[in-house]
């Protein structure tokens, strides 16, 4: 096999400038065999990632700039239309992107402190820890569909635990599933219970990898527990940190499953959400495919904030090797 | 305030002589403990309040309210209910066809890829990878207003599917489902790999070891650890799938179990404590991993997160 051919095989970066020794020898150690089998390890799942992943993702843009309601060819081009129907006529865009940032907020302010302190706690060896630690996982291996319906349970009405505790199980019974002004406060306590779980979960793993010197070198500097913990212990879980940053805000986005069991598949006002309202768009009653595609474009631009930051952390170490 | 600090006081007292933990001071412990112990009473409460729903009929629930005393007795009547008129059985079944295949094809697709990445070293493997990585972080809200129509438009053979269609088929779940968490399994299996030593590939290829030999024969073995870890969690998060069910599947009797929850809502509506029921049996599955595998599952977790 002659060298021109080699190159060809594999693709553009045999050309480049300085192939180190290393990677010449790994490269001419692939017989045309291994190239086609690297074709096809490579190749399936990339294909089905580009076709079923990006492809929708780049679509769901495409679309947003047409009013296509589904039948027929793909047309008319209406430009940014559609977006001003959202920012500016439709009365549930507004309250959608207050309750989504509202969940980032509660998950960010809330879950993921409560989820810190409790992994903090566990990591200090307390006794009976490990039963702790299998009391908060559990909801985490829970779907959010099954979480919505036990806490159906506890919201319910009349026969509800919460509203027996606090009394009002007559007349005057609290609703809050129905109530707009209780029912997203009250599903994200549901959310949260299984929220403050996986962050504690991912922050013991973290504190388990710290070394165990940095925190008696602290101690031995005079440093109390508080600002161990928080002047080194923290710093060195950067990592988690921007992990448990991208899950808070991505798992915001996409709840779905726990409003759409806790509120029978419908939008219910007061938890309007943007992924409740593409959804209502595509197989709802009116397919609206420019609209829809409109909000899920908003969508996908704020997930790309959080993607962003985790991939700039992951990968920016490997970019310079 | 004064109750908290007095009981502080002669807790620490009463512990005085046993010295044998080092870290942390007294009153601090308790409070930790007192802290852990609300908590996580708090946290155990709606499980076991659906359980005891479960368990209690209807004539006695509807008479007394969920808040009161066994009276009328406790009773499987609603699992026998959920099973035989909500045909959880049938359900659980779809899952399986969903899960088993989705969680052994992801694994497979997501080493091969990241044996590539890691091994292979070809270059453009970090556009590769941030394509797997991101891909996997999006929303999908994001996706499926198109995916939506693909599934429509991607015919079937009727083997594979009744209606002739990906939309509305057990394999186009089996297809979204792995195409949507290989980007997480290539992120941990390619990190994974890359730590593994060259030593071993070079003796292989003195050998004459291909590329399928140091794939299959090498790779795949070293990687078990990880391997298992990430099945456990794939099992789960697949298993737990509403979405893609609730929008890629019209057809109710086809949908897996943790989609059909919602069916069955509906069904059941006049009746909660059966719903309670059907809910947990549909948790059983979760349960068993959670008894057997919850290390697997955590080091899965922790596999994502601290080599992030």
């Amino acid at each position: 096999m002659t060298d021109t051919q080699r190159r060809t095989a594999i693709g553009p970066d045999a050309g480049s400038a300085a192939p180190t020794p290393r990677r010449r020898r790994r490269l001419r150690r692939l017989t045309k065999r291994d190239r086609v089998l690297l074709i096809v390890l490579l190749g399936i799942p990339l294909l089905a990632d580009l076709a079923f992943v990006w492809f929708p993702a780049v679509t769901s843009v495409v679309l947003s700039f047409t009013s296509w309601n589904g039948v027929g060819a793909i047309q008319p081009w209406v430009g940014t239309q559609e977006y001003k129907f959202a920012f500016t006529v439709d009365p549930q865009f507004w309250p959608a992107v207050l309750h989504n940032v509202i969940w980032i907020l509660v998950f960010g302010l809330i879950a993921t402190p409560l989820g810190m302190l409790i992994a903090v706690i566990l990591d200090r060896n307390l006794k009976g820890s490990r039963i702790y630690q299998s009391v908060f996982f559990m909801p985490v291996m829970l779907s959010l569909a099954l979480i919505g319906i036990i806490w159906e349970l506890m919201y319910s009405q009349n026969f509800g635990l919460i509203n027996t505790l606090l009394g009002r199980t007559g007349g005057d019974a609290i609703n809050w599933i129905g109530n707009p002004n209780l029912n997203l406060g009250a599903v994200l306590v549901a959310a949260s219970w299984r929220q403050v779980g996986y962050v504690m979960i991912l922050y013991l793993a973290g504190l388990k990898g710290v070394d165990t010197s940095l925190r008696e070198a602290a101690q031995i500097d005079g440093a109390n527990p508080w600002q161990t913990f928080w002047r080194v212990i923290f710093p060195v879980l950067k990592p988690i940190n921007v992990v448990i940053i991208v899950i808070t805000v991505i798992e915001s986005l996409r709840a779905y499953d726990i409003i759409y069991i806790m509120s029978h598949g419908t939008v219910l006002p007061g938890l309007e959400l943007l992924s409740m309202l593409v959804t209502q768009y595509i197989i709802g009653q009116t397919t609206r495919i420019g609209y829809g595609s409109a909000l899920a474009t908003v969508l996908l631009v704020i997930s790309l904030v959080p993607i962003i930051i985790f991939l700039v952390q992951s990968f920016r170490k490997e970019d310079k090797a | 305030m004064t109750t908290l600090s007095s009981t502080q006081a002669s807790a620490a007292a009463r512990s005085s002589s046993g010295k044998r933990r080092a870290g942390g001071v007294r009153p601090g412990r308790i409070a930790a403990h007192t802290f852990m112990i609300i908590m996580a009473v708090a946290w155990i409460l709606p499980l076991l309040f659906a359980l005891y729903i479960s368990l209690r009929p209807i004539s006695s629930t509807a008479k007394y309210g969920y808040v009161s005393l066994p009276i009328g007795g406790l009773t499987f009547a609603n699992y026998v209910a959920a099973w035989s008129q909500g045909e959880i059985g049938h359900y659980l079944i779809n899952s399986a066809i969903i899960t088993i295949p989705a969680v052994i094809i992801t694994l497979l697709f997501a080493s091969a890829v990241g044996f590539v990445v890691a091994q292979v070293k070809l270059r453009g493997r970090l556009v590769l990878l941030i394509i797997f990585t991101a891909g996997n972080l999006l929303p999908q809200q994001a996706l499926i207003t198109p995916l939506y129509r693909i599934f429509l438009s991607i015919p079937l053979p009727s083997w594979l599917s009744s209606s002739g269609l990906m939309y509305d088929s057990l394999f186009g779940l089996i297809v979204i489902n792995v195409t949507f968490q290989l980007g997480f399994c290539v992120f941990v299996l390619s990190n994974y790999m890359t730590t593994i030593p060259g030593d071993i590939y070079e003796a292989a290829l003195v050998d004459g070891a291909g590329l399928w030999t140091r794939f299959w024969s090498i790779t795949l073995p070293i990687c078990r650890p990880a391997l298992a870890a990430l099945g456990t969690l794939l099992t789960i998060w697949i298993y737990n799938d509403f979405f893609w069910a609730t929008v890629l599947m019209s057809t109710g009797s086809k949908r897996p179990i943790t989609s059909a929850l919602n069916n069955l809502q509906g069904q059941f509506v006049s009746n909660q404590n059966v719903i309670a029921a059907a809910a947990l049996i549909a948790a059983v599955p979760t349960l068993i991993v959670y008894l057997v595998l919850q290390r697997q599952f955590v080091a899965g977790l922790a596999l994502g997160a601290t080599k992030g």
